[in-house]
């Protein structure tokens, strides 16, 4: 059974291009994920975690796709696991980075190209509407 | 009796923080963008509000993924900044005003605004970058010159409030703020936005046509903007663009008419379109 109203809400995200909509059904799927992320706003979890990621993990009781892609920083596939930008902004401050830098890779550009791309406005929401926009 | 004598909205860009705690406002990127802000710092310290009502999100900082309220109330004594992954802001802590904000909690709810009662936490880059914006650069050692009571808006989990829902807790926070018995100047904030994508590969989105719409009818028609439904936020301002819910409930605070006073805005901060504004009542 699915409500017709709330599946229309839901669904319409699910048509603008490289965008996860982080709703409550993906805040269940990535509870784990963003709850280790939370443990990184202490420094003494900082620094275990830095010494030894993969020990440090075993204790949020990740699924297997959820940690490899901490390991490997997939911030793409973070998301796909349910985790969300402003919980992983913790793992991405702990390594030192910032939005912006996360933000380019998550294009498949550079730094530089996403920065350049910035400074001359940003991108341009023509095209980007909808994945039923022509170019896509 | 308290009573609302402005709304200011602005962009609370983190970048922001790290600009100013890394003491690099004087480069070429951030320049301009402190500029922008030149007019409104000397602005607030003419208009001398006693408290400011803070409307933002808490970014994961103070509430983890357990529980994400979608109408939260700062009623401490003080507020920590938060530590965000990087060590807390050098920056003063804020001090609330418990009694008003106990006052402004019971009221909204009786007045079927269900709030979350929130007696402590930090408050995150969200609340902080605003108030340096409009009141300086201060150090830890310092004091923000008025109280400061947060009020946290869930705009991270799907569904946030609606943009109507929003506009009508101002109204209802304006009712609160001016049954409050103490005769105190009160400036509401509302933060977030403009248009802003941080996630997958739209991230980057700016659309300075519909930012600039925006700002246009908060002034001057926010009731048409209240009928915009979250999608369009999302297809024409970017995924974290509908952070601009926030500003409704700010502008449900105001008078209908309202004079404004100035308007900045900018692109880019980072990866936002940074908009602010100040309307006085009349």
């Amino acid at each position: 059974m699915t409500d017709p109203k709330l599946t229309k809400y839901l669904d319409e995200f699910e048509d603008i291009p490289g965008t996860l909509i982080f709703n409550t059904y993906r805040s269940r799927q990535g509870f784990n994920l963003n709850q280790f992320c939370m443990s990184l706003m202490k420094e003494a979890n900082r620094q275990a975690f830095k010494a030894n990621e993969a020990e440090y993990l075993k204790q949020f009781n990740l699924t297997p796709e959820q940690t490899d892609a901490v390991l490997r920083r997939d911030w793409t596939k973070m998301m796909e696991n349910g985790g969300n930008i402003y919980f992983l902004s913790k793992l991405f401050s702990t390594d030192g980075h910032s939005f912006q830098h996360v933000a380019a890779i998550m294009t498949g550009g550079t730094q530089e190209e996403y920065a350049k791309m910035m400074l001359e406005g940003g991108r341009n929401p023509t095209g980007n509407r909808s994945k039923k926009d022509p170019g896509l | 009796m308290a009573r609302i004598t402005a709304g200011v909205t602005t962009s609370h860009v983190p970048a922001i923080a790290a600009t100013i705690d890394g003491k690099k406002q004087d480069l070429p990127y951030w320049k301009p963008i402190f500029e922008g802000f030149r007019f409104s710092r000397q602005w607030m310290k003419e208009h001398k509000p006693d408290v400011a009502i803070l409307i933002y999100n808490d970014h994961a900082s103070a509430f983890d993924a357990t529980i994400f309220p979608t109408f939260a109330i700062g009623c401490a004594d003080e507020f920590l900044p938060a530590d965000e992954g990087w060590g807390r802001r050098p920056v003063p802590k804020v001090i609330g005003h418990p009694d008003m904000a106990c006052h402004i909690a019971q009221r909204l709810i009786l007045d079927e605004f269900d709030m979350t009662v929130v007696n402590k936490m930090d408050v995150d880059h969200g609340l902080t970058v605003p108030l340096n914006l409009l009141f300086g650069e201060l150090g830890p050692d310092e004091e923000w010159p008025c109280k400061v009571i947060p009020f946290p808006i869930n705009v991270v989990q799907y569904p946030p409030p609606t943009g109507l829902r929003c506009y009508k807790l101002g109204q209802a926070l304006r009712r609160a703020i001016e049954s409050y018995p103490e005769d105190l100047k009160v400036v509401v904030f509302g933060t977030g936005g403009m248009s802003h994508q941080l996630q997958g590969t739209r991230a980057g989105l700016i659309n300075k046509e519909w930012d600039t719409k925006f700002l246009d009818g908060l002034t001057k028609d926010p009731v048409a903007l209240t009928k915009k439904p979250h999608i369009e936020y999302v297809r024409e301002a970017g995924s974290e663009g509908i952070e601009l819910v926030m500003w409704l409930a700010m502008r449900g605070a105001l008078n209908d008419d309202v004079k404004e006073v100035y308007r900045f805005y900018h692109v880019p901060c980072s990866n936002t379109a940074l908009g602010h504004i100040i309307l006085e009542n009349v």
